[in-house]
Parts: C-alpha cells; structure tokens; sequence
C-alpha cells in the first residue's frame, strides 16, 4: 500500500527533523521526506494539519500477560493498545507462565504477534530457567528464536555467583542482560520506605535496596564487561551511582517509568491499590532526580512498565493488591508533559524532541544491534526506512477514563476520576511498515479511546 | 522542565461527610478535634449507662451490626458486641479467618453478601493496614464502617478509649508529656494515639524503644523518638506501654524477650522516673514479664482495667455517633 502523509510536522529527534512536509510511504518503508515526487500515487493520502508525524514508539517494559495471565491481558488486547498509544516496537517481559526461558514459547509469541501485524514484538528472555535464579537458560538458542536480551523480570538473583557467571556468559555472547536494580531482602515491602509509608503501616523498601542491588551490578559489570541495561531506576541515590558508573565509561543503560517519573507516594492517598507499582512510588526529591537524569541523559528511555492487572487482584487492600498499572497508551502523552510539551498547542522544538527521543531514539540506542536489520531505521523517519510511524495531536486535551482503555488492564495511577491528572495529545494514526495499525483520524476527539474532550 | 505537579482532585476524608460528620471511624488521623471531644462526652453519658440495672437504651434498636473479624481477636470483638448489644443492636459475629476467606471469597464479595442481609454495620478488623477504607468505598451508602484495628496502620476506638482515660485522670491535653514504650513500628495502636493526642493539643509525644522497632522518621508525626527508656519516661504524664509480639524475636528485629525486657521494660524503679502522679496504660492484653512487670501492670498508678471500663462506653459512642450521620 502506498499512503501520502500531507502536510504534518515532521519531527525526528535522531536527525534533528522538525519542519511541516509529506511524506510518502510504499512496501512498508519510507520513500520520501518533505518533498514528494509528483508522480507519487497513493492509495490513501492523510490530512496531517496541525498534527505531528513522528517516528513509532519504542517501549522497553510491558508485559503483554501470553502465555499463562490471559485473564489480566492477551496479545490482541495489549498490542492493540500498543498501537493506541503510538507504540509500533514492544520489548516484553518473561515473567509469564511458563516464564520465557524456553525458545518455542518465544517463536510463538513472536508469530502470533507478526499475524496480529499491530506492534513489533520484541522479548526477553529469562537470564535463568524459571527466573529463579539457579541455572542459566539457552542464551543463544534463545537469541535465535529471537530474544533481545535477558532478563530476572521482578525475581532478583539473590546468589552473586550465579549472577556474576550470567552476566559472563551472556557477555561471550555479546548479549545485553537487563536487571531491576532490588535487593531480593531488602525490597520485599509494598511502599516506598518514608514517612507515608510509616504513617499509613504499610510495610518498607528503602533507597537501600536498590543502590545495594546497584553496587553489586555495577561491580559485576566492572569485573565482567557484560552490557547491562537497568530498569525502571526509582530513586535520587540509584540515579546518582548510575551517572557515576556511566561517568567511568562501563556499559550500562537505564530507564525510568512513566510512574516513577511522575508520581510520589503522597498519590498513594488513602490506600489507592492503583498506585500499588513496581519499584514503590518514592519521594519527591526522588522524582526530581528522575526527572533531572532523563533530561541529561543519565537515563536513557522513559517506558510504560505496562502491567495490566485484573479487577480482582487489584479491588483488595493495598498491600494485597497485585503491583502494576497499564500504561501504553499513557506513554506518549506522559513524555510530553514530562518535557513540557505539552504548554501549548503547538510545542516548542525543544521541548518536543526531548519528549520524543526518550521513546524512541533513547530506547533505540539500549536496543542497538539486537533489532538486527531494524537497527538502522526503526525508531526514525529515514528514506528507505521501515515506515513505523506516529501521528498524533499536540493540540488534543483529554483524561483518562479507564473504561475506555483499549487494554484489557484498566487500572492506572493517572485515572482522571482518582488524581485529576490531564493530559495533552492524541494519537491519530500508527503505521507500523507502512501497514495502519491503529487509525482513529475518522473519530472526533471525544469518541476515541479514554478520551473526554 | 516542566515538574510541576499535575493538577490533583482534593480527595475528600472518606471518613467524613459533605458536611464534616463522622459517617465510618476509620483513623484518627484527620479526626477534627471537637467530633473527638464529641466523642469522649458522648462516651461519659453512656459511662451512667453502664452502671444502671438495665444496661441498655435503644439508640440502634433495629439495626444489624456485623462483627467482621478477619484477624482473631476475641476480646476487642467482645467490647464491640457488649457496646452494641447496650445499644439494642443485633449483633452478628462473623469469624472471617476460618471461613469465607479460607474458601478463596474475595473480601468485597465477602461484604456484598453480608450486605444482601441488611448490614447497617461493620465493625472490621483485618491484618492488611488500609482494608477498612476498601469497605467503606464499596458499602452502601446507609453502611457505616468502624476500623476494629488494620495491619499496622490504625485501631481508632483503641486511641479514644485512650484519650477518654487520658482526660479522666488528667482533665486536660495541653501541658501533658506522654510516652509510648515499645514496638511502635508495627503498632496500629501507637499511630492512632499519636494522631489523636497531637490533634488534641499534647505539647510533647515520646516514642521510646529500640531503632529497629522505633525508626526515625516517626518524628514526621510529631513526636519525639527515645531510644532509651529513662530519657523516654522522665517525667512523663501519662507512659503507655504496647505489646510485645512474640514473632518479633524473629527476622532480627529482637534478640530476645528478656533483653527487651531489661533495657524498656517497665519497672517500679524506671516508673519513678515519670511524674509521682503519673498513670500507666496498656491496650492489653499484656505481658508480664517482657514489656511490663506485675508490680506495675497491677500497682496504684496503673489504670489498665478501668481502659477497659471505658472501651465500652467509647464503642457505644463511636457506634451511635456515625449511625445518627447519613453519608
């Protein structure tokens, strides 16, 4: 199919683009930026005035919840959110069941994902069998059924040895091991260790949990030399030692999520399960620091931690109730306010490339050549690039509303009827090679997905 | 850089009305200072009550009131049944730990059903800290709900019944000097007293114990921290002791019941410390032995049996206050 995108705002953060252009996309790859040859001839041409064309999302944590939690979530429902939310590439998680530690289980989410033909899927793999932290899986058997990685998910490896022999082998390999920096002992409570935590009894983990988890990473990464990306960083000292290791030249990458990036443990408010996340929400000098480190670099990609989770294990008691929020389609939106994009109807430059690059660009580099031909041109707008593209509305206003959700996990922190929170733009239209994945340019603002005008 | 913080919803007390009148108790965090003293006069009318020959007026005549134990506790359970009984309530005691939630019902199933049987209140006690505000957002809007004790977070009629002693033997709350002795981390008890002695005017709250059961940032509530007794009970007022649990030997929060003992416990020696008119409370039920020795437990400034002379009253006040305010 060939698609003519008319008149938008071309916006790149890898190559500095920002100018008002077409874009012409034939086979699913990108033929032309800002000038389009006059005999191009389109199947379908789009009316992107006033909005902005964008490279698709790249989101390094959801869990899609196949195999084993399809009550919480399936690969049509999450993927099709996905593409709600801009998102054209996905890195899941292997806390399934079975965890992904077997490569059949990952050849067939890969293929159901490729029929469903909505978002790119990308897995990691589990870094030990089970995630229990006692014997390594098939790491290149893995990495050919088509892992980007490997990972412990929430399941800490508590024996260093076993930890520092993973990284060593997935090193031999070249492979990138993604941890969430928490001490298995340590980072056991249900909040952030602080003052609401203790006003409210509910139980603690300290800062301490993840800069101990930080400090024996870091170690191992010295000792090793093995790529480690750490996720969802959620406090001021982990950021700091972060910056530290980057500073000695080691190879490490880092996020942050949407959570953390923008909330405290004061939304916790009078035991709200949907602020039950992981890593626990922390303080408000934490979340500056976050903040602060996605601005200069320290850390590299803002991600969704998309976890849906059913009515049932969320409508308990705080403690009780099963950490995770939805989040996919929130990322967008979320970068933008995080950077400021979101003051006007018409962002700064500025402003708009940092929202940008911190969901594309940023991830992009974490992934590097684990996307393999992809590499090149996905999270881009290039000539000759897969067409994996946002277009969305800079000027669009809207609130959650939970029931909208396209996701089957309706629960998240930024629910308008629990914070109030607002949020600026809208997704139009997401092509993922060249191929519409999700298209509401026929909906008025009020009847798309979770959207009150 | 846009960190701002997003615009909030003002969440509204849910334990309040529109109009400011108690319809749940579910802390005493937030408690405005005359529904307390509303309270405590209440509970002195109801004192009479108690010593009268027919023990009982009719203010809940009528009315269902479920006992929701999903964490056993026979004795607070049975303050609440008496209290409601001398209100004429019907009183259903439901031991929740041996049944429905054993066979895998959801605790909001667990109340929807009890409310098809014309529940008008529930009294609640559950281990996890926050399960009573769950309840309360999900009854009918004529349900009211009282906190028996969550988790660690809260035990609010404990607190009043406390500071009904409190101002029995002491009259006033401004000049006193009160210390709460032991495991304050995991005490629902020692965070509602504090809520509710600094919210009625108590210039100085001590917590007193060991680092690992009395961490620093409790001063965020507006008292003070002690880690040793003799500096914690100098010339207190009032000196509350808690429990000790048993598990707390485990997980390295203790060494032992016997150090414990020896370094806060509380003996006729380190009593002398306090004021010479000072009393002694305890929410029961205690150990002899491990954070108070019998000497004190049953001596002239202990006033822990006449606690809960007044547990009752303070129940029945709690109980008719919020059934007389619609949501």
């Amino acid at each position: 199919m060939k698609i003519l995108i008319q008149q938008g705002r071309l916006v790149d953060p890898a190559s500095g683009l920002d100018q008002v252009g077409d874009l012409a996309i034939s086979a699913g790859r990108i033929t032309a930026i800002g000038d389009v040859p006059a005999d191009f001839a389109p199947d379908r041409t789009i009316d992107a005035r006033g909005l902005i064309v964008a490279p698709g999302l790249v989101d390094l944590a959801a869990r899609l919840r196949e195999p084993g939690h399809e009550h919480e979530g399936m690969l049509e429902s999450e993927l099709a959110a996905a593409a709600a939310g801009g998102v054209t590439s996905v890195v899941c998680l292997p806390d399934t069941d079975p965890t992904l530690d077997e490569p059949g289980l990952v050849e067939m989410l890969k293929l159901r994902a490729r029929k469903l033909s909505r978002c790119r899927l990308f897995p990691l793999g589990a870094l030990t069998r089970g995630l229990k932290g006692e014997n390594l899986t098939e790491m290149a058997e893995l990495h050919e059924a088509g892992c980007v990685g490997f990972s412990q998910a929430e399941a800490p490896v508590q024996n260093t040895q076993v930890l520092q022999r993973a990284l060593q082998y997935a090193a031999t390999f070249g492979y990138t091991v993604w941890l969430r920096p928490n001490d298995a002992w340590l980072g056991k409570g249900v909040a952030a260790s602080g003052p609401v935590a203790t006003r409210l009894g509910l139980s603690g983990v300290p800062v301490a949990a993840e800069t101990i988890a930080l400090n024996t990473i870091i170690e191992l990464v010295r000792a090793t030399g093995a790529r480690v990306h750490l996720c969802r960083l959620s406090s001021a000292a982990g950021v700091e030692l972060v910056r530290q290791a980057k500073a000695q030249g080691l190879p490490i990458t880092a996020d942050v999520s949407i959570n953390s990036l923008l909330l405290t443990d004061i939304d916790i408010g009078y035991f709200n399960p949907s602020m039950r996340v992981n890593p626990p929400l922390r303080q408000l000098r934490d979340r500056d620091a976050l903040q602060a480190a996605l601005a200069d670099g320290t850390l590299d990609a803002l991600v969704s931690d998309h976890t849906p989770v059913s009515e049932d294990e969320k409508t308990l008691p705080f403690g009780e109730a099963e950490p995770g929020a939805t989040g996919l389609e929130l990322l967008l939106s979320l970068a933008l306010k995080w950077s400021g994009a979101d003051a006007t109807d018409s962002p700064d430059a500025a402003s708009l490339r940092r929202a940008l690059s911190v969901v594309t660009q940023g991830p992009l580099k974490v992934l590097g050549d684990s996307l393999g031909s992809l590499a090149s041109s996905a999270g881009r707008l290039t000539e000759g690039g897969v067409a994996d593209i946002v277009i969305f509305d800079p000027a669009a206003r809207w609130t959650v509303q939970p029931d909208a959700l396209v996701s089957q996990g309706k629960h998240t922190p930024f629910a308008f009827r629990d914070t109030g929170f607002q949020m600026a733009g809208r997704v139009r239209l997401t092509l993922v090679a060249g191929q519409v994945a999700h298209d509401a340019t026929e909906a008025p603002a009020s009847a798309a997905h979770g959207v009150t005008a | 850089m846009s960190t701002s913080l997003p615009m909030r919803k003002p969440q509204r007390n849910p334990q309040l009305n529109a109009h400011g009148e108690l319809i749940h108790l579910l802390s005493t965090e937030g408690l405005p200072q005359p529904i307390i003293h509303q309270i405590l006069d209440t509970a002195e009318q109801f004192l009479s009550v108690n010593d009268r020959e027919v023990k009982k007026v009719p203010l809940l005549r009528g009315k269902s009131v479920f006992n929701l134990f999903f964490e056993n506790s026979t004795r607070t359970r049975t303050t609440f049944e008496i209290a409601a009984k001398r209100l004429s309530a019907d009183v259903i005691n439901l031991d929740i730990a041996r049944s429905s939630a054993s066979k895998g019902e959801s605790l909001l199933d667990t109340i929807a059903n009890l409310s098809a049987m014309q529940a008008d209140m529930f009294i609640v006690r559950h281990s996890e800290s926050g399960a009573p505000y769950l309840i309360a957002q999900h009854v009918a809007p004529h349900v009211h709900v009282v906190n028996a004790g969550d988790g660690r977070h809260a035990h609010p009629t404990q607190a009043l019944l406390d500071m009904y002693t409190i101002r029995h033997y002491k009259k006033d709350f401004t000049n006193l000097t009160v210390a709460i002795v032991g495991d304050i981390v995991h005490s629902r008890v020692a965070r509602s007293n504090i809520h509710a002695l600094t919210t009625l005017g108590v210039p100085e709250v001590r917590v007193v114990g060991p680092r690992t059961l009395v961490p620093g940032d409790l001063r965020e509530m507006g008292v003070r921290v002690c880690h040793n007794l003799e500096e914690g009970i100098k010339d207190a007022d009032v000196v509350i002791m808690l429990r000790l649990q048993n598990e707390r030997m485990n997980g390295g929060m203790l060494p032992s019941s016997g150090e414990f003992f020896k370094e806060f416990g509380l003996t006729q020696a380190k009593l002398a410390l306090a004021k010479p008119d000072a009393i002694v409370m305890h929410p029961g039920p205690i150990n002899r032995g491990v954070e108070i020795e019998s000497a004190v437990a049953d001596g002239k400034q202990s006033v822990i049996l006449p606690q809960v002379t007044f547990g009752i009253a303070v129940r029945m006040a709690v109980m008719s206050i919020i059934a007389g305010n619609e949501a």
